[in-house]
């Protein structure tokens, strides 16, 4: 699932993606017809549109063995909120068995594929910013720092703070403009003062959050997707 | 009736809270230091986390047969010669307090910390019948003193730096003093002090009222707490009806992890356990003693989308540590009770018309839900009272027609990748070095502090068909 974000902001990211997975041996494939999980429509109150969505996603994805996805809200909606949105039995049934099949990308790589080490793609040091639905939705901290860790090639620093928002939000970023920015600024601070390169994240919305805002004040350091400082498996 | 909505919108009221450096001084320093004294309190204490399975399984337990637990509550405060009242709403709750005020012949209140008091805006009720309330903790007596109104659940005063309570006792009463927390503590004491001799009606909140022993619970840190239960001759308790437990064996698992996630001490200095005017033989405590059981909207709310609000126990943990409520602060939200927790408890007081925009103040982070002593899940009942407030058409029109608008789209694939390709289109004369640095109208809330990437010039699905050739060699 290449996601809504993905798809029109980040292709390069689910290119690397592809090419990382298959390089691991992972056939992929990729269903037609994607467009976006439905998060924003759920999360400001849409339920009904969201839940059409749920059902569309849910029978594209039929039948596949792992559905890999390169953001964790969209993963959490996927296995925390389709089921529940779709009241007929079958839809449910389907949606719960897509729920148990669906992995956040280092969730997949370090859970399900057990793979940890590589050679890193960016140079410098690095931290990680804690996208809020990984962390507190899929209770996943641990799987993106160890392979952050592991990188040949890379220094790993934690980042002061690194659990707090950064403000994304999805509308709510253009809800109350001035609150996203100020809770933005203190994430960026806070990533300037730890003396990293790159600020890794496995959220498109938290990418889009903090990129925009280290290219609006010229800043050296560049947030990156995790896809794009994994190189080489080892 | 229900609170006032506030006067400006919510945008604004925020925008205000971001300009005040004093407000984020204030705030950043105060909450800080509270998310870290929690973290360790819990990281000290490994039970912590099965007690909160346990707190919030009682609390569930309880409002299923709340009416028996309260009728409980009810019988053993009156076999203790205690008097019971019933409030349905705020205007009832403030003409018992009144009634009961008129009767004592009371020409001044003091009042301990309660958010219940606040919440029915007693101390205007109470001024206009010609009774002085005079609020006895310390953050209460500061905002008091500056004609506000609390900015945080457990810190009222938690928006204002020791400088400008300086200020505030200098011009308020007369006092110069420099900026010292014990110098300004000992202050208000010898100014409280007085007043607890002087007063015959003590006012307080409760925060636990245990049902087998007819016992209002009150967790203070200050003392003030005790003085106004057993000095003035009447002592009236104002309580939320969802403060009701059972048992002490229940207060037991409250009381091990309220304090910790409030202020992060193991136990409050004060845990004053009322049991009821003085008896003979007794020393101490009041001549009179009432309870006022406050539903206010409560009780339609057991079987309501909001019900998991009604176990919250007040600690303010969940304010600390929201990004939204850090940077703009309690005043901002216009209500009541502030907060990620206050949007839910303004929505059960006043209705969810109120929360129309209040509802969206969050990112959805879920910190406020992690933090919860008693794991309310806040983020699922504001996505909840946003579906409502979509659903009931509260939400301004032009919402809801982009939302449906885009709902369809996602619905069509084909239209999407038009929009897509119409996307491209449109931004071409706004990129500039691969960023989109100032867009017009609505995407300029973005625009203004953020650049915005452009759409790429290949989607990934455009890329696809390529990445799948090269797959098969």
């Amino acid at each position: 699932m290449v996601t809504c974000l993905g798809d029109m902001f980040y292709p390069e990211v689910g290119e690397r993606i592809v090419r990382l997975l298959r390089a691991l041996g992972v056939a992929v494939d990729f269903p037609a017809g994607q467009t976006c999980c439905g998060l924003p429509l759920f999360n400001s109150g849409y339920h009904a549109d969201a839940a059409a969505v749920a059902r569309r996603t849910v029978a594209l994805f039929r039948g596949a063995e792992a559905v890999v996805v390169p953001s964790g809200s969209c993963a959490w909606m996927v296995k925390h909120e389709y089921p529940g949105l779709l009241t007929d039995p079958e839809d449910r049934r389907a949606a719960e068995q897509l729920a148990g099949h669906t992995h956040e990308l280092s969730q997949f790589l370090v859970r399900r594929l057990g793979r940890r080490r590589f050679r890193s793609a960016v140079g410098g040091r690095l931290t990680y910013h804690d996208s809020c639905h990984l962390l507190r939705g899929l209770h996943e901290s641990e799987s993106p720092r160890a392979l952050l860790r592991e990188l040949t090639g890379a220094e790993f620093v934690e980042l002061p703070g690194a659990d707090e928002c950064c403000g994304f939000g999805g509308s709510f970023s253009v809800r109350l403009p001035e609150v996203s920015t100020a809770i933005l600024d203190k994430k960026l601070a806070s990533v300037e003062a730890s003396g990293a390169d790159c600020v890794v994240a496995c959220d498109a919305g938290c990418l889009m959050q903090m990129r925009g805002g280290l290219s609006r004040r010229g800043s050296r350091v560049r947030a990156v997707h995790l896809a794009e400082v994994l190189g080489e498996a080892q | 009736m229900s609170e006032a909505p506030p006067a400006t919108p919510l945008r604004e009221r925020a925008g205000r809270a971001l300009q005040d450096t004093f407000l984020q001084e204030a705030l950043t320093i105060a909450t800080t230091k509270f998310i870290g004294l929690r973290r360790e309190a819990f990281d000290e204490f490994p039970e912590g986390e099965a007690l909160r399975d346990r707190a919030r399984a009682i609390k569930e337990a309880t409002l299923q047969h709340l009416d028996q637990h309260l009728e409980r509550l009810i019988d053993n405060v009156e076999r203790r010669g205690g008097h019971v009242h019933y409030a349905t709403t705020a205007e009832e709750a403030r003409a018992i307090v009144l009634d009961i005020a008129r009767r004592t012949g009371a020409r001044m209140a003091v009042k301990s910390k309660s958010m219940a008091t606040e919440e029915i805006h007693l101390n205007e009720a109470l001024e206009a019948a010609g009774i002085t309330p005079v609020e006895t903790d310390l953050g209460e007596y500061i905002i008091q003193l500056a004609h506000e109104r609390p900015s945080h659940i457990i810190a009222p005063a938690i928006h204002k730096t020791k400088g400008q309570v300086a200020e505030l006792f200098a011009r308020e009463l007369k006092r110069e003093t420099q900026p010292d927390p014990e110098v300004l503590t000992r202050i208000a004491r010898a100014e409280l002090r007085e007043k607890f001799l002087e007063a015959d009606l003590g006012i307080s909140g409760a925060n636990f009222g245990v049902a087998d022993t007819g016992t209002v619970v009150l967790v203070t840190n200050e003392g003030n707490g005790r003085m106004v239960t057993s000095l003035p001759r009447v002592h009236v308790a104002v309580m939320g009806v969802e403060k009701v437990i059972p048992s002490m064996t229940d207060l037991a698992v409250f009381l091990a992890i309220l304090a910790k996630s409030a202020t992060g001490q193991k136990l409050s200095v004060y845990t004053s356990l009322v049991n009821g005017p003085r008896r003979g033989g007794e020393l101490e405590g009041p001549e009179e003693f009432h309870l006022v059981l406050l539903d206010n909207g409560r009780i339609r709310q057991i079987a309501g989308p909001l019900r998991e609000a009604l176990d919250c126990l007040r600690c303010g943990a969940c304010l600390n540590v929201c990004p939204v409520y850090r940077q703009i602060g309690g005043h901002a939200y216009g209500y009541t009770y502030p907060g990620p927790i206050g949007i839910l408890l303004t929505a059960m007081l006043n209705g969810s018309e109120s929360v129309r925009d209040l509802a969206h103040a969050s990112s959805l982070c879920g910190a406020c839900a992690d933090a919860c002593p008693v794991r309310i899940d806040i983020p699922r009942m504001l996505i909840e009272l946003r579906k409502e407030v979509g659903e009931r058409r509260i939400a301004p029109w032009s919402e809801r027609v982009v939302f449906a608008g885009f709902g369809r789209l996602l619905q069509r694939p084909a239209l999407y990748r038009l929009a897509a390709r119409v996307g491209r289109a449109l931004q071409r004369p706004f990129v500039r070095h691969g960023a989109i640095r100032g867009l017009p109208a609505f995407f300029g809330h973005w625009t203004r502090t953020r650049d915005l990437p452009p759409i790429a010039a290949r989607t990934f699905q455009e890329r696809w068909a390529e990445l799948e050739r090269e797959g098969r060699r």
